[in-house]
């Protein structure tokens, strides 16, 4: 047996209540460093939850977090400085350009002024987007939207890399695109990658690992390969229906839908 | 010091690019410059007051600087909304740098605009007395600035509805105004809106503006620059506090 790689991500008993409602209920897992690991679970089951948990943005209720040694309940910076992440939804300023954003990224981020551009442009042209630099992200399609935040979440060098259903509405294009982008940013520099999706094709293709987060509990762990077998599935879509069940899940609905469009009517009024 | 400047940059950049919101906020204080100027100007001067222009500009000035200020504060929801929010608070800066950015990115907006209104000032007739108090007046107008970006920041980080911003702002800004000393004498009003006007922190702003740009402060230039200085510090650690606060 070769010595097991030291783990980037520790999760042990982490807990979210909102009220009586246990959002996280008491899981642990851990993400070897460099894995690929995928986090997948119907709509309201915790992922989101899980994710801002582990990247600071929400205080657990109980249990503990080590991301790349660090607790982002005490050390938070430390974390932040260690991870990079894409949201689910954007997190661009779009009356800035592309390289705007990047920038604002950088100097937050404490990257030194000497070498900046360069980095921002090396950046942008993983992404495919050099040629937009100086565009005003307002003109940008969705696919570009996600494109640059990901060059973005990438531009400290972070660690760990946690993207949250980062290719939810793209067309099939993009969407290989992204997930290439991703695999050659594991094998080259050795990156640990944590995502979600509810494209089950995807995880199947590039995840190493998975889990299986259900009304809180993790109900299934491991390679793609060994879940589908032991749900004995074809695919891991069938698998994740198995293990999760045929019903579909309430999610209560965010304001945003409806702020989106009172948006778009300010922007015309202005 | 870099994300207070990157921060600041980035609210100067939106404001320069946005011409609409440039023209749109200076209706309010040039409506009321020409309606009120021109339109009690004649009465004012019969009364004995002088030049009503002269006396109420300062006012106005005061007044497009408060407007932009408070309204400032509505950039908070729209990134809490629209995601830009999460990328400043996940990165690793404290929030204090971070509100600090903000409420000096805003201010220096409403200072751009309070200009602006001065220019128009100066084409409606109106005239500096003494330009070497100039410097004072811009510190008046700094001060202005910052104490109600800080009140806006307060706001903008306590409320999550997009609607309610703007018609807490309209109430906010109308009684500030006409409780300030804007439009009237401060002299021989009734006791309930000497009391009103003495607690407005605009007030003294209103009243160190004019003192420096015509002469004739009410209560003094020193006192005035005392209070709204301490008005100013209070509402930015209010400010901070409140955003600091802010959940995601």
């Amino acid at each position: 047996m070769t010595a097991a790689k030291p783990d980037m991500i520790t999760v042990r008993d982490l807990t979210k209540t909102f009220g009586d409602f246990r959002a996280v209920d008491q899981i642990s897992f851990s993400v070897p460093a460099g894995k690929i690991f995928g986090f997948l679970g119907p709509n309201g089951a915790g992922k989101t939850t899980t994710i801002k948990m582990l990247t600071t943005i929400l205080k657990p209720s109980g249990g503990t977090i080590l991301v790349d040694g660090h607790d982002p309940v005490a050390s938070p910076h430390e974390v932040r400085r260690s991870i990079g992440i894409v949201f689910q939804d954007p997190s661009l300023d779009d009356e800035l350009t592309a390289f705007e954003n990047m920038e604002l990224h950088a100097v937050l981020y404490g990257l030194p002024r000497e070498g900046r551009r360069e980095k921002i442009d090396e950046f942008l042209r993983f992404v495919e987007l050099l040629d937009r630099r100086d565009d005003i992200v307002e003109k940008f399609s969705g696919g570009m939207l996600r494109r640059l935040e990901l060059a973005r979440a990438l531009l400290h060098e972070p660690q760990v890399l946690f993207l949250d259903e980062p290719t939810a509405g793209l067309d099939p294009q993009t969407r290989n695109h992204i997930w290439s982008y991703i695999q050659s940013l594991s094998k080259e520099h050795g990156t640990t990658v944590f995502f979600t999706t509810h494209y089950m094709e995807e995880a199947d293709r590039v995840a190493e690992e998975i889990a299986i987060i259900d009304h809180g509990k993790i109900v299934a762990r491991g390679a793609p390969e060994k879940l589908k077998e032991e749900a004995k599935a074809k695919t891991l879509e069938d698998a994740f229906i198995t293990l999760t069940g045929h019903s579909i899940r309430e999610e209560e609905a965010s304001a945003l839908d409806s702020m989106r469009n009172m948006r778009k009517m300010w922007k015309k009024r202005r | 010091m870099g994300p207070v400047y990157i921060l600041w940059l980035r609210q100067v950049k939106r404001y320069l690019r946005s011409r609409a919101r440039v023209l749109g906020s200076l209706g309010q204080p040039l409506l009321l410059l020409f309606a009120l100027g021109f339109g009690f100007g004649p009465t004012f001067e019969k009364a004995g007051g002088g030049n009503y222009i002269q006396f109420l500009a300062p006012g106005i000035i005061a007044m497009g600087i408060l407007f932009t200020a408070l309204f400032s504060g509505i950039e908070i929801l729209w990134d809490r909304k629209f995601g830009f929010l999460k990328e400043t608070l996940v990165a690793p800066v404290p929030r204090l740098l971070i509100v600090l950015g903000r409420t000096l990115g805003g201010a220096t907006i409403a200072m751009f605009q309070g200009a602006i209104v001065f220019t128009v000032c100066l084409v409606a007739g109106f005239r500096v007395e003494d330009l070497s108090m100039l410097p004072a007046a811009f510190a008046f107008m700094v001060l202005i600035a910052i104490a109600f970006t800080a009140v806006g920041t307060i706001f903008g980080s306590v409320l999550e509805d997009m609607q309610a911003f703007p018609v807490i702002m309209n109430f906010m800004v109308m009684p500030l105004f006409f409780f300030s000393g804007a439009i009237f004498p401060l002299k021989g009003l009734p006791k309930a809106l000497t009391a009103a006007t003495s607690i407005n922190p605009l007030t003294y702003g209103v009243d160190g503006l004019r003192g420096a740009l015509t002469h004739g402060p009410a209560f003094g230039l020193g006192l005035d620059f005392a209070v709204l200085g301490v008005f100013a510090g209070i509402l930015l650690v209010v400010g901070s506090y409140f955003f600091s606060r802010i959940e995601l």
